[in-house]
């Protein structure tokens, strides 16, 4: 194995790594941590054994531990049926019994053994189709298989895996969805975008690595602070979070009018410090002024007032950080320049994408995202009287996955029935003066119908 | 200006599209002393364009508007010339997330065709990725070659005007992704295969017909590919209109003859009857595009 061991070490699983549990379209997104248990199927397992492995790698669950599965013995061609015209449902054919299958599962065979003893033990799988013995295997390795593939996180699976796993936490955002929604924003290296995301972090993430640690992301939050558990999932290296700035809508208001200060520091912090240790002190000196306390009281609170001090001095850095950062977030919205606009969350879209887009560039893309198509209605109209955009459109789209096998290709049974709305738009420059009737409608008259004689 | 960087000033040399309302939009390259024929009249290149803002309104001779745009490769897929069927947004959204790209990533690609998905890839590879396409004919090469230096991303791409099936992509063991939108897709596979990266990538081919999905499906089994996957996806275009259902009149109301006494004291309330209700909703199209292509997707393990 002559590799170049430098250039494949980014290709191994790493203590620390951020990545995603794999079994078939079931993912979960963990971190790699020494000696932490994870739950992922129900099976309960520590993580350390992945350390050192390539992404993509399979592994047994075998005892609780994860090792590197052993390639798979391909399948022997075996004794097939032509229909099912003789073949009766009794639910009799499996000789095995739940007990002899536990039995089996304790006994520490794996998954493809017991598979084995359960054709070897069904009365009628000889007589079945090709297709209906291959159809029997696979749903057999989905219950029995114990393996787990660990793989690099991504858009794609991360989308995968919320939409699969929870939906609620992402507004129901489907992942061709999402897909949609970085295209039409033209979300690229070097420009600047501003996210509205309670989706968990999951679209802040996907915008950050569409792209690559370059250019500038505003992210406005609800609240007090902001979601980023998605985005953490993705596993970015560090200098991609020196890219990530956050700006509380609640000062949106305020920085549009031109009356945000952020320079002011905060005294009242420091005040409150500084009281609160004067207190400690003269505490400690009436205790000292009557010494029936013994020497151990008087040690123990100069300690207190120490760390009370350093808690102070803390909180005092902290502070001055965030009016940074705010500080910082805050000169990147005032050009207004912003490069494009993602709005992805639970709130009604038309206020949001409205006190939003003031910051945007001329000639810049914006995606509004909604679970439900009225408010994007709404916003379409508002949008189309306030003036300033173009190329307005309400769209959804339909997603549908196909089983591709020879002489079994067909559209799978179900599908997902809805992954959202978008609203996709770019923005031009506004006019001063608007007069009624200048703008060009772009909706064209509704025709009326044409009523034959004999309706009314 | 360039397709993978935006500016906010029109300069001589760009192309810039030129956004009529309706849907309608017009690329435009940008020249001093140049003029471009519109519906609303003539604009003048010197002094409606150059050193214009990007997103600004523009006067035609005429009297009727434009506004003139920066170029994305999402305006650029719906404006462009077309030397062959394209791919259209929808399907080059999902293509580019389900393929992973983003900044760095290397792509082979091949037909080039007309160029629409080679832009939107572009856009998403800058500025460290690079983007290998083969195109067979040779003007539908030449051409495209011309398009990415117009457009300022020729250091992104290399064109090679070559059969894919035959002779490749011209590299191997470099590419994170390969995107096939030929004929015979499966014949490309084990091409796809050397050009990818030895600690693996992602594949992906665009085919219309459900035949040449199962072929190809076949072959990448053979060389070796896992999570084979196949999917369409259509795009449902909803038009926001403003509707005025009329209200039927089922005459005067019966409940006010039940009190005739009351009725004599108090005159009727002289409400305006309404005749119709005026709502905002929105309709399909009334043809929507059915099918463009299936999109199988698959990944290359370590080998």
């Amino acid at each position: 194995m002559a590799d170049n061991g430098d250039e494949d070490s980014q290709y191994r699983i790493k203590q620390g790594d951020y990545v995603v549990l794999k079994r078939g379209n079931i993912f979960k997104a963990v971190q790699i941590q020494p000696k932490k248990k994870v739950i992922f199927e129900k099976q309960w397992f520590f993580l350390d054994g992945a350390v050192g492995n390539f992404y993509s790698t399979t592994f047994e669950i075998v005892s609780g531990a994860l090792q590197p599965q052993k390639l798979k013995n391909t399948d022997n061609a075996k004794e097939a049926g032509t229909d099912n015209r003789n073949i009766v449902d009794d639910g009799k054919s499996q000789k095995l019994t739940r007990d002899d299958i536990e039995d089996l599962k304790e006994k520490g065979l794996e998954g493809q053994e017991i598979i084995q003893h359960l054709i070897d033990n069904s009365s009628t799988f000889k007589d079945k189709t090709e297709y209906a013995q291959d159809k029997y295997i696979k749903k057999k390795k989905k219950k029995y298989e114990n393996t787990v593939t660990i793989v690099r996180p991504s858009c794609r699976i991360l989308a995968m895996m919320y939409h699969g796993r929870e939906p609620g936490k992402i507004c129901h955002l489907r992942y061709d969805t999402l897909a949609q929604m970085l295209t039409l924003a033209n979300i690229h290296a070097g420009s600047k975008v501003l996210v509205f995301d309670t989706c968990a972090g999951l679209v802040l993430g996907a915008v950050m690595e569409r792209m690559g640690g370059y250019g500038s992301v505003i992210q406005m939050y609800p609240g007090g602070e902001p979601v980023r558990a998605g985005m953490e999932s993705f596993g970015f290296p560090a200098h991609f979070h020196d890219m990530l700035h956050g700006f509380p809508i609640c000062r949106v208001n305020a920085l549009l009018a031109g009356t945000l200060d952020t320079t002011a520091k905060d005294p009242s912090a420091g005040r409150a410090c500084f009281f609160f240790s004067l207190l400690k002190l003269s505490e400690m000196f009436i205790a000292l002024l009557f010494p029936e306390e013994t020497e151990k009281l008087e040690f123990k609170k100069i300690f207190y007032v120490f760390v009370f001090v350093l808690q102070a001095q803390e909180r005092l850095v902290k502070l001055e950080e965030k009016r940074k950062k705010l500080a910082a977030a805050a000169a990147l919205l005032e050009g207004r320049n912003a490069d494009g606009l993602v709005i992805a969350s639970r709130f009604h879209p038309c206020p949001v994408v409205m006190g939003l887009l003031p910051f945007l560039a001329p000639s810049r893309p914006f995606v509004v995202y909604s679970q439900y198509k009225e408010p994007l209605i709404e916003c379409y109209n508002k949008l189309k009287e306030h003036g300033g955009a173009v190329s307005l459109r309400l769209t959804d789209t339909w997603l549908r996955h196909y089983q591709v096998l020879p002489n079994r290709t067909h559209p799978l049974l179900l599908m997902s029935g809805g992954g959202g709305y978008l609203l996709s738009g770019t923005t031009v420059a506004t006019d001063r003066a608007k007069p009624a009737g200048s703008q060009r409608a772009e909706e064209p008259a509704p025709k009326r119908l044409k009523l034959t004689d004999t309706e009314g | 200006m360039s397709f993978v960087e935006y500016s906010d000033f029109i300069q001589d040399g760009d192309v810039a599209i030129v956004y009529l309302g309706h849907e309608s939009l017009m690329p435009v390259k940008v020249q001093q002393g140049a003029q471009t024929q519109t519906r609303y009249g003539v604009i003048r290149h010197s002094t409606d364009l150059i050193g214009q803002r990007y997103g600004s309104k523009v006067t035609c001779s005429k009297g009727g508007w434009v506004h003139v745009l920066h170029p994305t490769p999402e305006l650029w897929t719906v404006s462009l010339p077309h030397r062959t069927q394209i791919l259209y947004t929808t399907d080059i959204a999902t293509i580019t997330m389900m393929l992973e790209l983003k900044p760095g990533s290397v792509v082979c690609e091949s037909g080039t065709g007309s160029g629409s998905l080679s832009h939107a890839i572009l856009r998403t590879i800058a500025p460290t990725g690079h983007l290998h396409t083969v195109e067979f004919h040779q003007q539908r090469a030449e051409k495209a070659a011309e398009e990415f230096k117009e457009h300022r991303v020729d250091h992104l791409v290399t064109v090679r005007n070559q059969d894919v099936c035959q002779d490749g992509f011209g590299v191997s063991g470099v590419a994170d992704a390969v995107f096939l939108d030929i004929p015979s897709p499966w014949e490309a596979v084990k091409h796809a295969k050397t050009a990818m990266k030895r600690q693996g990538g992602r594949v992906c081919s665009f085919s219309p017909c459900i035949e040449q999905v199962q072929r190809t499906c076949e072959a990448l089994a053979d060389q070796g590919f896992e999570e084979i996957n196949t999917v369409e996806v259509l795009l449902r275009v909803h038009d926001v209109r403003t509707v005025s259902l009329p209200l039927p009149d089922f005459g005067p109301d019966s409940s006010a003859q039940t009190e005739p006494d009351a009725a004599e004291k108090a005159p009727p309330a002289s409400a305006p009857v309404q005749t119709s209700v005026s709502l905002k909703t929105t309709t399909p199209p009334r043809e929507i595009p059915g099918h463009t292509g299936y999109l199988t997707f698959a990944t290359k393990p370590r080998t």
